[in-house]
């Protein structure tokens, strides 16, 4: 373990929520000899201790980190490998004795091991200070001619890793419409269409108007009443974003898991009128959105909510003429509905912007990514 | 330490990743989670493991309506109903009236099984969850018996999800995972090579340009995989399709293409003369 334990560390350092036990069935795997060389070990881990696609890229980052290095030099991975192929290093351990409590307690024993086994396991302690600490600078092609473990024309663990295969399933990075649908659906569980069942009250009022002819009422119990109201900035600034934005209308749109979806568009902020169509001025008034909003709403606000100052706080930011500043209609919208967040297609780093401030003052804000989205409905199912 | 390994099929490519995820799950009594495109090979996988291993298969194919317990069992309280009014039937005895779901059989099953969960995610999210404890201990109590059902071979348990919704954490934390990518060209080859010993070199390779140039094309909604390419290759192999006018067109484009608007967005691009 003393030498799988980097592996750990960097897959955390990754963001990989590898928990106790995900690291035990891997420690249990190795004993059955599941992994017999770096190559298995590749696989083995990467089954045993990623539980989606969307890991897959930084597990191979963190093997890279860990392993580049002892791959790169013959003794220590032969040391490794005969480690591997040994499964009777781990008999010794009585049972339970590594049920961690937590990562704390594994640091712990895991110190611990190593002083004790300095001695046996020379090489053992050194892999930890070579895979731990090597830098990702390890790079693919570094690695490319590397031919490992005994395969047999297979692709090496390391190679594999390196290849970064897996870049486009990271959720923080690629997202299709379908991402965002998946997500969406969550929503749905606020109010999840009950099973049918049986009512029973009425089955024996039936039953006894039937003369005993026994009638079965079932009912639905509980039906889906979430309403979606999306609410998007076509604001020039936005131009950049359209496509991502298009995407999250359209999983909005064709998710057929809400009671009313309704969506519509305003520019930098919401004044008098917001839009249903631009070009074609379908267009509806602010306060008529507002008046109709249910408690069994959830209003979706897109937006980089940049924009200059006086177009959120004075009545003139509207072309529309005299009304409530933009920062007005929003304090609106959250009195009327708590259920309202703000989705910000840029970056977290540019909110350092006095509009933006403002807006996340009236509405939690999230980063418009599949992470970002998830925390968001996480929200709006649990508003207050 | 010995256990049965999972080789391939004779009508089944796995690749090395795959192959070791099998064995640890089989190893490891765990479930194995299978996620990948639709049509590269899930379900295909545990009629391969059931082949290999030499196993009877039985599949429990989620809908949106199931619930966890009917996979273990159903009481039909209904009918046990109906015949206590016409007193044609026993039925004192319950047990006539409580039949075992596809994961109860695999459960009292007298020899090891290969258990197939076939679309996980179909169901609703809690599906998952309910199933944790029968999964972890394989077994299950039946109240209405009073009695509780017990393994007595483990079944190896293969699970697919389409990713339609997430899965609880609890759940995945239990379950081997892997991930079928879809095939490159070699791997494309072998499969083809598997399925359609003899067909003409030429209008596979032919085929399998066109069609990796269809998957790489934007926008499509649904995009073709491999149980599509080979319907594919067994129409185009059946009409005889010269591999000279693969080259030039999109003959049967349905059967690779079957959303609506991927067909009509092809049929534009087409027009603007991007093939």
């Amino acid at each position: 373990m003393t030498v799988l334990a980097p592996l750990l560390f960097n897959l955390r350092s990754q963001g990989v929520g590898v928990g106790m036990g995900e690291w035990l069935s891997l420690v249990d795997a190795l004993k059955l000899g599941l992994a017999r060389d770096l190559d298995g070990l590749y696989g083995l881990g990467r089954s045993l201790l990623v539980h989606t696609e969307a890991h897959y890229d930084a597990y191979d980052l963190a093997f890279q980190a860990t392993f580049a290095g002892v791959a790169l030099q013959p003794e220590l991975k032969e040391a490794l490998e005969a480690w591997l192929s040994n499964p009777e290093m781990f008999e010794g351990m009585a049972p339970g004795e590594h049920d961690f409590e937590d990562l704390e307690a594994l640091l712990e024993a895991y110190r611990k091991t190593l002083a004790e086994q300095q001695e046996r396991h020379a090489k053992g302690s050194r892999f930890v200070g070579t895979g731990g600490t090597s830098p990702y600078g390890r790079d693919g092609k570094a690695n490319q001619g590397l031919k490992m473990g005994n395969g047999g024309g297979g692709r090496s663990g390391i190679r594999l890793a390196s290849e970064r295969n897996w870049k486009n399933y990271r959720t923080d990075q690629q997202l299709k419409v379908r991402d965002f649908k998946v997500a969406l659906r969550a929503l749905r569980n606020l109010a999840r269409e009950g099973p049918e069942a049986l009512d029973l009250d009425e089955t024996i009022d039936k039953t006894g108007k039937n003369a005993g002819e026994i009638d079965l009422v079932y009912r639905r119990e509980r039906a889906n009443r979430v309403r979606l109201i999306l609410l998007m900035d076509a604001g020039g600034s936005m131009d950049p974003h359209t496509e991502l934005v298009s995407r999250l209308f359209t999983a909005a749109k064709e998710t057929k898991a809400f009671k009313t979806f309704d969506h519509y568009f305003f520019h930098n902020c919401v004044y008098n009128w917001l839009y249903r169509d631009y070009e074609n001025l379908d267009r509806v008034e602010t306060g008529t959105v507002l008046r109709e909003l249910t408690p069994q709403h959830r209003v979706i606000f897109v937006g980089d909510a940049a924009m200059a100052p006086w177009e959120l706080f004075s009545g003139a930011g509207d072309f529309g003429g005299p009304g409530l500043s933009g920062v007005q209609w929003l304090k609106r919208f959250s009195e009327r509905c708590d259920a309202a967040v703000w989705l910000n297609p840029d970056p977290e780093r540019f909110w350092h912007h006095p509009t933006v401030t403002a807006i996340r003052n009236t509405f939690p804000m999230y980063p418009l990514t599949l992470e970002g989205l998830r925390a968001s409905i996480r929200k709006l199912r649990a508003p207050r | 330490m010995s256990f049965q390994r999972f080789t391939g099929a004779t009508r089944y490519i796995a690749d090395e990743g795959l192959r070791a995820s099998v064995d640890a799950a089989i190893a490891l009594e765990r479930p194995l989670l299978v996620k990948g495109e639709p049509g590269t090979g899930k379900t295909l996988l545990a009629h391969a493991v059931s082949e290999a291993l030499g196993m009877p298969l039985l599949t429990w194919h989620v809908k949106s309506t199931t619930k966890a317990v009917e996979g273990l069992y159903t009481y039909d309280v209904v009918q046990r109903l109906n015949d206590s009014r016409f007193g044609d039937h026993d039925i004192s005895n319950i047990r006539r009236y409580i039949k075992m779901g596809p994961m109860g059989r695999a459960l009292t099953a007298e020899k090891r099984v290969v258990f197939l969960i076939d679309e996980v995610d179909k169901a609703d999210i809690e599906f998952p969850n309910d199933l944790l404890r029968e999964l972890d201990e394989m077994r299950f109590y039946v109240p209405e018996l009073d009695e509780t059902f017990e393994a007595i071979e483990r079944p190896v348990v293969i699970i697919t999800s389409n990713a339609e919704k997430e899965l609880p954490d609890a759940f995945l934390r239990r379950c081997v995972f892997h991930f079928i990518q879809f095939p490159d060209a070699d791997r494309l080859n072998q499969i083809v090579q598997v399925h359609h010993p003899t067909l003409d070199k030429d209008l596979v390779s032919a085929a399998m340009q066109r069609f990796y140039a269809l998957r790489k094309t934007d926008g499509m909604r649904k995009r073709p995989s491999t149980s599509e390419f080979l319907d594919w290759l067994t129409v185009l192999s059946r009409a005889g399709v010269d591999p000279e006018v693969i080259t030039k067109s999109f003959p049967y484009l349905g059967v690779l293409v079957k959303q609506e608007q991927d067909l009509e967005m092809l049929e534009r691009r087409k027009r603007r003369g991007y093939y």
